[in-house]
C-alpha cells in the first residue's frame, strides 16, 4: 500500500541479518563445488575465500580479496547469503565486494592487512560487515566503527580450538565483569577498555554484545562446535576444518547438526561418529608470534 | 491455556520469545517432535529456509509439523517461516521442502540481495498505526489461493504491488520481521488468533 519511507543499510537492517544465522554455520569454499556442498550440509551461509586459512599460512605471502569472477561464480551457484573477506583498512576492497553483491563482508585478520593503524569506516556502507575480537574493547571498537556482527577470533587455520575457547572466554568474562560495576566504574571501564563509554554502558545493561556473537577460528570437530555454543557463541564459523578434512560433505553436515544441538551430547555423538579424518592441527605454542593471526587488528 | 512454541532449529528465536514474553503467554522452544506435543501454536522464526527445511526434515520434525498445521493449531511464520508455511516456493533450492498449509506462491529474495534490504512503515489491515517493517532478503507472496486474505502489500519502484502480511484460517505469515522491533501489534495480534482457535479451547 505504501512504500515512501524505505531505507537501506540501517543499524537494524544490518544487525538484523546477522540475527538470521544464529544458530547456524558459516563456511568458507574456495569455489562453486564446496559453496554447492555447503548448502547441501545446511550452512547458512558461505565465506568465499582464494585459500582457506591453513593454506594461507602454508603458503605464505599477501593475502588478499578473492578474484570478482570466483565470487559471482559462488553468488550464482547457491541461494543462501554469500560472504567474503576484505584486508583489514582495505576501503577498496570493501568497496568492489559491496559491488559485487556479497551480503556481508569480514574485514579480516586471516587476510593480509592493509592498514596497521585503521578500520575501515563500516559505518559508510550499505553492506554489513562482521569483524574479528579477541576481547570486549577490541570488539566495542569494530561495534563503533559500524560492524553489525562480532566473531571471535580464535587462531584461523590451525584446526585448534583453544584460542576460540580463550576469545570467547575473554569477551564473555569482560562482559560478567561490567555487569557488577557501579555506574562510576565504567567510566573508567570504558577507558581501560579503550571503546566508547556509551557502548559500554549498553553492554552493562544488556549483559551482552549489542551485535550478534559468532565464534571463529580452529573449529575442526562437531564437539568443537557445540563447545563454543556452550561457550555462548551465537552462531560458528568454520574455516579449514571442513574442506581439509577427510569427508567434507561428512563433517559439514555434522557440524551443522552440532551446532544446533550444542546441548544434547547424545546427538553429538551419533553425528561424530564415522567422519573419517580431521584437519591435522597445528599446537598454538610452537606458532612465532609472526604467523599468528589474532594479534592482527587495533 | 495458549502455549506458543518457537521453532528453534535456527534462526532469531530469541527474537519472538522476546516479543511473546512481553504479552504474557506461554512460551517455549521446539526442537523435537516431543516438543511439539506440548504446545498449542506455533512461530516459526526469520532465519535460514533452506537450513530450517533441511535440519526439521533431518530431526524428524517435518510431518510432525505438517501434521500439527492440518490439526487446525495456531502457526504464524516470518520472513523464512512464510517461506515454511507456503504450499509453494520459487527460486528455493532445487530439493527444498516445506510445511505448506498456505495455498500461497513465495518468490525467495525476492526484493534482492542483503544491500536491498530495509526498513519501512507498512500499513496494515485493521492496525491503526502504520509498522514499521523490517525486510532482510526477504521474499514476497506471488499469488494467493482464494481463501488467502491480505493484510498488507507493498509497492515495489516498478510499481508492482505484492503482499507482503496473509492469513489463511489459523495461519499467518509475514515477509518482514516485526520481533526485530519493539512493536509487537504483530505478535498481538497472532496470540488473539491463536485464543480464538476453537482446538485450543
Amino acid at each position: 500500500m505504501s512504500n515512501q519511507n524505505n531505507s537501506t543499510g540501517t543499524p537494524r537492517v544490518k544487525q538484523g541479518m546477522a540475527e538470521m544465522l544464529k544458530g547456524g554455520v558459516i563456511m568458507d569454499v574456495i569455489d562453486a563445488k564446496q559453496a554447492r556442498i555447503a548448502e547441501d550440509a545446511g550452512a547458512v551461509a558461505v565465506m568465499a575465500l582464494e585459500r582457506v586459512p591453513a593454506d594461507i599460512r602454508k603458503d605464505g605471502g599477501v593475502a588478499r580479496m578473492s578474484d570478482p569472477d570466483m565470487i559471482d561464480e559462488i553468488i550464482n551457484t547457491v541461494s543462501i547469503p554469500v560472504m567474503a573477506k576484505a584486508r583489514i583498512g582495505h576501503i577498496v576492497e570493501a568497496q568492489v565486494l559491496q559491488s559485487l553483491g556479497v551480503d556481508y563482508i569480514d574485514e579480516s585478520e586471516v587476510l593480509t592487512p592493509a592498514d596497521e593503524a585503521n578500520h575501515i569506516d563500516k559505518r559508510q556502507f550499505t553492506v554489513p560487515f562482521v569483524c574479528g575480537a579477541t576481547n570486549l574493547g577490541e570488539a566495542l571498537r569494530r561495534i563503533n566503527e559500524g560492524a553489525a556482527m562480532i566473531r571471535s577470533k580464535g587462531e584461523a587455520g590451525t584446526g585448534n580450538v583453544v584460542e576460540a575457547v580463550r576469545h570467547m572466554r575473554t569477551i564473555r568474562g569482560d562482559i560478567a565483569r561490567l555487569q557488577g560495576m557501579d555506574k562510576e566504574e565504567l567510566y573508567t571501564a570504558a577507558k581501560n577498555l579503550q571503546a566508547p563509554y556509551e557502548l559500554v554502558a549498553q553492554v552493562a545493561q544488556l549483559g551482552k554484545l549489542p551485535v550478534v556473537l559468532f565464534t571463529a577460528g580452529g573449529i575442526a570437530t562437531p564437539a568443537d562446535a557445540a563447545l563454543m555454543m556452550q561457550l555462548g557463541a551465537d552462531g560458528v564459523f568454520v574455516g579449514s576444518g571442513i574442506f581439509k578434512s577427510g569427508d567434507p560433505a561428512q563433517r559439514a553436515k555434522a557440524i551443522v547438526e552440532a551446532t544446533t544441538n550444542f546441548d544434547d551430547p547424545s546427538v553429538i555423538a551419533r553425528v561424530s561418529r564415522s567422519l573419517g579424518e580431521a584437519m591435522v592441527g597445528i599446537n598454538i605454542d610452537t606458532l612465532p608470534d609472526s604467523e599468528r593471526f589474532a594479534g592482527r587488528g587495533w | 491455556m495458549l502455549r506458543v512454541g518457537v521453532l528453534a532449529i535456527q534462526g532469531d528465536v530469541r527474537e519472538h520469545i522476546n516479543s511473546l514474553n512481553s504479552l504474557n503467554v506461554a512460551v517455549q522452544k521446539v526442537r523435537s517432535p516431543e516438543e511439539l506435543k506440548t504446545v498449542n501454536a506455533l512461530i516459526i522464526p526469520g532465519g535460514e529456509s533452506t537450513t530450517i527445511s533441511m535440519l526439521a526434515q533431518r530431526f524428524g520434525l517435518l510431518e510432525p509439523l505438517r501434521a500439527f498445521v492440518k490439526e487446525g493449531f495456531a502457526v504464524y511464520g516470518s520472513c523464512a517461516g512464510m517461506i515454511m508455511l507456503a504450499d509453494e516456493i520459487l527460486d528455493g533450492k532445487a530439493d527444498q521442502e516445506t510445511i505448506g498449509g498456505l495455498d500461497i506462491t513465495v518468490r525467495r529474495n525476492a526484493f534482492g540481495r542483503q544491500v536491498d534490504s530495509f526498513e519501512t512503515d507498512i500499513q496494515i489491515k485493521d492496525f491503526q498505526e502504520p509498522l514499521r517493517a523490517v525486510f532482510i532478503r526477504a521474499p514476497w507472496v506471488e499469488r494467493v489461493g482464494n481463501n488467502v486474505e491480505v493484510l498488507a502489500s507493498f509497492k515495489t519502484e516498478k510499481l508492482e504491488e505484492h503482499p507482503v502480511m496473509v492469513r489463511q484460517g489459523s495461519l499467518l505469515a509475514t515477509a518482514f520481521h516485526p520481533e526485530l522491533t519493539k512493536d509487537n501489534r504483530v505478535h498481538e495480534y497472532f496470540v488473539q488468533m491463536a485464543k480464538s482457535v476453537s482446538i485450543v479451547n
